[in-house]
């Protein structure tokens, strides 16, 4: 088996350092919705230059280089524990080189380790073995203030007039995103899984945050109301940073999932405008970062 | 856009108003949820008893908080192993985890700006009033345009608590902020609180 360290240590420093396209896309466009002189289009013009300058630069777009979330979807005969120790001494070089901040924190102690390894869950990595013959790394780096204000609901919800049904779901979801303000760094993107235990439903809202910009959910229901909430939270003005303006979220990923017959969660999990994601495809013995 | 130097005076403070963007200069310290923890356990409440290196960092900081700024901010350094020190990116953290100490510790120390993104509550407003002070607003996630403004790492205190949680003290050229919290009252945080809820009301009656 291929030693991937080099490959996983790449893969970390593309992705906090260079902003996926679509994102950067979207930012231009909300950029120029914002008006000329005011304090959103200000933070627009900040955040752009960033970007550049981040790509240019070769460091993090943002110091909260987050949680690294690694997805690896393997073909039979590979060894997930030689790639967990692989990825995971990758993690320890890139935040030697200042790709990552060192972010894993014990809870009980307060001791920061200093090499962004903790337990088994930081970094995150999540094996699926898959049909074919090539290996697959997907990566998110999942910014806390963005994570915190992500918000999980049981329907019905009496307060919010929200039953168990679509309109129930877009009721909470805009409240989600009214409690968020700017701080998770808006405009932000809005992951949303219906249904699903507590847990399985923040793991799939997550997941949907994969999906590119433009891409359109294939379930039309969904796909409908992702463009409603995506308009109709901009309606409510919070803007670039909480600075008040039109674009309040750059898009919003939704996927439904099966449910117990006495639970209907609905969780809503926020990323940040430095939306990191990035793929690694390994074929033959290339790896290729797109 | 105004050009601020620290330490600030009460008059550049009252003459600031939400809204204005401004450049600061200067040195400041950072200082983020541990940093707020430990000055309100140790030096304003009391709770706890201070050791020797807790009684040596409150003499070298006093004087830089004493009309000067703290930035929430844990940032990325290069040059830890070698102690020469670089803010390779730098961003703020979110604000609001300091409510519940921030106001206490800008009247202990005479802090009078205090930096960060996604605003702070009515404690602290009501502190930018008395003490005055102010609060700037940093665009969250403009970490590596951020770190260029960051002329030089002077000191760091507290490193025990981890680098994004260490006490840096930092000189900053032309640092940009808003301010979205002014000494007159004035939030912008609590007017885009309530007219996005008052838009939330009006999507969901429809």
């Amino acid at each position: 088996m291929a030693d991937l360290t080099e490959d996983f240590v790449e893969l970390i420093r593309r992705t906090s350092t260079d902003l996926p396209l679509d994102v950067e896309t979207a930012l231009v466009q909300a950029r120029e919705r914002e008006a000329p002189g005011s304090a959103a289009r200000g933070a627009m013009e900040s955040i752009l230059q960033n970007v550049k300058l981040a790509r240019q630069k070769s460091s993090p777009i943002c110091q909260d280089t987050g949680t690294p979330i690694f997805y690896v979807r393997h073909p039979e005969g590979w060894s997930t524990r030689r790639l967990r120790e692989q990825i995971r001494k990758a993690v320890a070089e890139a935040t030697a080189r200042a790709y990552l901040r060192p972010n894993a924190v014990d809870a009980l102690t307060e001791k920061n380790s200093g090499d962004n390894l903790g337990d088994e869950a930081f970094p995150t990595i999540y094996f699926e073995e898959v049909e074919g013959d090539e290996l697959v790394v997907d990566l998110m780096l999942k910014g806390g203030g963005c994570e915190n204000v992500g918000a999980q609901y049981s329907l019905p919800n009496g307060a919010l007039g929200a039953g168990r049904d679509l309109e129930g779901v877009r009721r909470v979801v805009l409240d989600a995103a009214q409690h968020a303000q700017g701080q998770g760094c808006a405009p932000g993107i809005l992951g949303v899984a219906i249904g699903g235990d507590r847990g399985s439903s923040y793991h799939a809202s997550k997941e949907t945050l994969f999906r590119k910009l433009e891409d359109v959910n294939p379930d039309p229901a969904l796909a409908a109301l992702e463009s409603r909430l995506s308009h109709e939270a901009n309606q409510l003005g919070i803007g670039p940073m909480g600075f008040g303006g039109e674009t309040t979220v750059l898009g919003v990923k939704m996927t439904g999932m099966h449910r117990l017959p006495a639970s209907f969660f609905v969780t809503v999990s926020y990323m940040c405008w430095a939306d990191r994601r990035r793929r690694m495809v390994v074929r033959g013995g290339d790896a290729v970062i797109e | 856009m105004r050009e601020l130097k620290m330490p600030l005076s009460d008059a550049v403070i009252r003459g600031l108003k939400v809204g204005d963007p401004i450049l600061l200069s200067g040195v400041m310290l950072t200082g983020r949820d541990a940093a707020h923890k430990w000055m309100a356990d140790t030096f304003v409440n009391r709770k706890r008893k201070p050791t020797a290196d807790d009684l040596a960092t409150y003499e070298a900081i006093k004087p830089l908080m004493a009309g000067g700024a703290i930035y929430h901010c844990g940032p990325v350094v290069a040059g830890l192993d070698t102690r020469d020190y670089r803010f390779v990116a730098a961003g703020p953290t979110t604000s609001t985890r300091e409510e519940p100490y921030q106001g206490d510790i800008m009247r202990h120390f005479n802090l009078k700006g205090v930096i960060g993104k996604g605003g702070m509550g009515k404690r602290t407003l009501a502190a930018c009033q008395e003490v005055p002070g102010v609060y700037l607003h940093a665009i969250g996630g403009a970490a590596t345009l951020i770190a260029e403004t960051v002329t030089r790492v002077l000191a760091v205190y507290k490193l025990d608590f981890g680098v994004p949680e260490a006490m840096w003290v930092i000189e900053v050229k032309d640092f940009p902020a808003v301010v979205t919290m002014d000494s007159h009252g004035g939030s912008l945080h609590a007017k885009i609180e309530a007219d996005s809820k008052a838009a939330l009301e009006r999507l969901l009656a429809a």
